[in-house]
């Protein structure tokens, strides 16, 4: 066990290394003049015209070797500088912090919808393997699976907050917001939904769950159909083995024959493609969050290519690289303490 | 199993044959667009003509049957020629980076140690950035327009291909035919090719066709956020980034501007749904414990 985490932490920096020459070898295909943008620290420094950018290039040795480029950029990265964004009109660092909770709150929020129900999903369909609710589960499942984030997104807003006003864009509506803003609240997360509750303020608390709902429908949607394909085929896989006929042979009712003997393995597959679906959940995120204008990352992520602002892009490419790297790591230890044959290959 | 019964059984299918269908009416309307929808410009038949400036969309009326989009552009010609675009990047994506996948799987796989360390350690890399997130960054920084966006795609889709691949070949590579095929003196690339990628293959056109559609999604979802295919383009990602600001309707009515989305909408999700179910059954008829 020990050695499968030191072997997998071994290659870490290996992969940091990569993916960081892969992000600054982006770079180095803008021009000189682009890239300055990404180490000047206040935008006065930018208006400067051709002769201050000039010195800022020699100042910043924008010229130099890309080796020594890259090891000037990566102590910057590390440092947490990034740059200055100009969409944003803050350095990258402090955009991507104050954006942090509010991505934070939908991928929470998502993910509990997205695995409860596609496991559940799932499950369903093998139980009624073959039968007509197998065959529409499956089809609603590869419906699902082919509707862009975007298109779903601008037909549940269009439905749920244009015809029917249910659920509004946003975080919060403005009296909302005027009161988590204002001093008697306390923002102990940034997470609308846990610090209402832990402000006992149940308004408020009901305001951001309706601001949640169409953003958590319009990522769930597509998740979903990806857990209960997994999980179906997973199920039925268990449900043909021999320990199930044993526990059906001996009398066990048929409830707890699929829900003590046959979910508990057949979810195992699932936990490795967790991975997977938190790191296209990420990417769609950047939609989510542009149709639902939430300011979260993913939307800074969206108005700094439209604009762009490459200081504010390459940010957000190493915050999700970063984000992925850990996750990665995380669903690789917790799938080799939850099997342990994988930690004898 | 064989090639011909595969073919049989997924002609045999009837979901598979509605997908089936779905792509070939819409290959025919790629075919036929200057004759379905006549282009004002022959030169530049990819730019969708506008009937006049204003910004409000209108309703479908007889000179623009699916109606108008923001700026006035037409949505049926735009749907029409949208078509062939889709195509274009889908077969140029999935073909180059398969390709590519195919390429260095193999290669991973066939001649192991440190040569497959290094390969399998880049795929590793390029897939540390989540890949709509990476194709976002990629296109910005390669500046907008058609090639770039493929340029894009293709950098970072490449990887699943290389490690399906690596892992079908090293599940062949010890089988007797290969080792006879060796032990006759046959060259690498003759064992290569004659008898590791056909016997190899199958898997990967399955998962090549299921690409197309999520990369078609990925490629319009560039479009809708404004950083894909230049204004104008007929794109269906780009025709639905005009819907945006008309999405609450207007004047009491709010599903008064709904063909502005719902049309370009539905050319997309058809389009993947139809290579989704093609895929699908593939998979069924590969893996009958899926059935």
């Amino acid at each position: 066990m020990l050695s499968y985490i030191v072997r997998r932490l071994a290659i870490l920096p290996i992969i940091l290394l990569g993916v960081t020459l892969l992000i600054f070898s982006m770079i180095m295909t803008l021009s000189p003049y682009e890239r300055v943008s990404t180490f000047v620290k206040d935008p006065s420094q930018l208006k400067g015209g051709v002769e201050q950018l000039n010195e800022l290039i020699e100042k910043h040795g924008l010229n130099d070797p890309w080796y020594m480029q890259y090891g000037r950029w990566i102590k910057g990265v590390f440092r947490g500088d990034l740059g200055w964004s100009e969409s944003a009109g803050m350095p990258v660092t402090q955009a991507l912090k104050e954006r942090f909770a509010a991505t934070a709150e939908i991928t929470l929020f998502a993910l509990i919808p997205v695995i409860l129900g596609g496991t559940f999903l799932g499950i369903f369909a093998a139980v009624h393997h073959n039968d007509i609710w197998d065959h529409i589960t499956r089809i609603l499942a590869i419906i699902g699976w082919s509707f862009p984030t975007f298109v779903f997104g601008l037909i549940v807003l269009m439905i749920f907050y244009g015809v029917l006003g249910w659920f509004p864009p946003g975080r919060l509506d403005n009296w909302a917001l005027s009161i988590v803003n204002s001093p008697e609240f306390t923002n102990y997360t940034g997470l609308y939904v846990i610090d209402s509750i832990l402000n006992l303020n149940f308004q408020v608390l009901g305001n951001a769950i309706r601001h949640l709902v169409a953003p958590v429908l319009s990522i769930a949607i597509l998740w979903w159909a990806y857990l209960m394909r997994i999980t179906r085929s997973s199920m039925l896989e268990t449900l043909g083995k021999d320990y199930i006929r044993t526990a059906r042979s001996k009398g066990l009712r048929e409830r707890s024959v699929i829900y003590k003997h046959a979910v508990k393995n057949a979810l195992i597959p699932v936990i490795t493609v967790s991975g997977q679906m938190l790191i296209g959940l990420m990417g769609g995120l950047v939609v989510t969050e542009a149709i639902f204008d939430i300011r979260g990352i993913g939307q800074f992520l969206a108005q700094s290519a439209q604009q762009l602002d490459y200081a504010g892009v390459l940010g957000g490419a190493i915050y999700f690289g970063f984000v992925l790297i850990i996750v990665n790591l995380i669903v690789d230890v917790s799938y080799a303490l939850i099997d342990p044959r994988i930690r004898l290959e | 199993m064989e090639w011909r019964e595969i073919v049989y059984k997924l002609f045999k299918n009837k979901i598979s044959l509605v997908g089936l269908a779905i792509i070939i009416i819409m290959a025919l309307v790629a075919i036929f667009a200057p004759w379905i929808a006549p282009p004002r410009n022959p030169a530049d038949p990819y730019f969708i003509p506008r009937a006049g400036w204003r910004s409000e969309p209108q309703p479908p009326s007889r000179e623009n049957i699916f109606g108008t989009t923001e700026g006035q552009y037409d949505i049926f010609y735009g749907i029409i020629w949208g078509t062939r675009t889709a195509f274009l990047i889908g077969f140029v994506v999935v073909g180059a980076s398969t390709l590519i996948g195919i390429v260095l799987g193999t290669v991973s796989a066939y001649y192991g140690g440190w040569i497959d360390e290094i390969i399998m350690r880049i795929t590793d890399i390029f897939m540390s950035i989540p890949f709509t997130i990476a194709a976002i960054v990629m296109t910005t920084i390669l500046g907008r327009g058609i090639t770039n966006m493929m340029i894009a795609l293709i950098t970072f889709n490449w990887m699943s291909t290389a490690r399906l691949m690596r892992s079908q070949v090293l599940s062949v590579k010890g089988e007797e035919f290969v080792q006879a095929a060796r032990a006759l003196g046959a060259s690498d690339l003759r064992i290569i090719f004659k008898h590791v990628i056909l016997n190899t293959i199958f898997p990967v056109v399955v998962q090549a066709s299921m690409n197309m559609g999520s990369i078609v999604i990925t490629a319009s979802t560039l479009s809708f956020l404004g950083i894909g295919t230049p204004e104008g383009y007929a794109d269906w990602g780009q025709m639905i980034s005009f819907a945006r600001n008309w999405i609450i309707g207007g004047q009491g009515n709010a599903l008064k501007y709904w063909f502005t989305v719902v049309i370009p909408g539905a050319a997309i999700t058809l389009f993947c749904l139809s290579w989704n179910l093609i895929g699908d059954a593939f998979r069924d008829i590969l893996d009958p414990k899926m059935q």
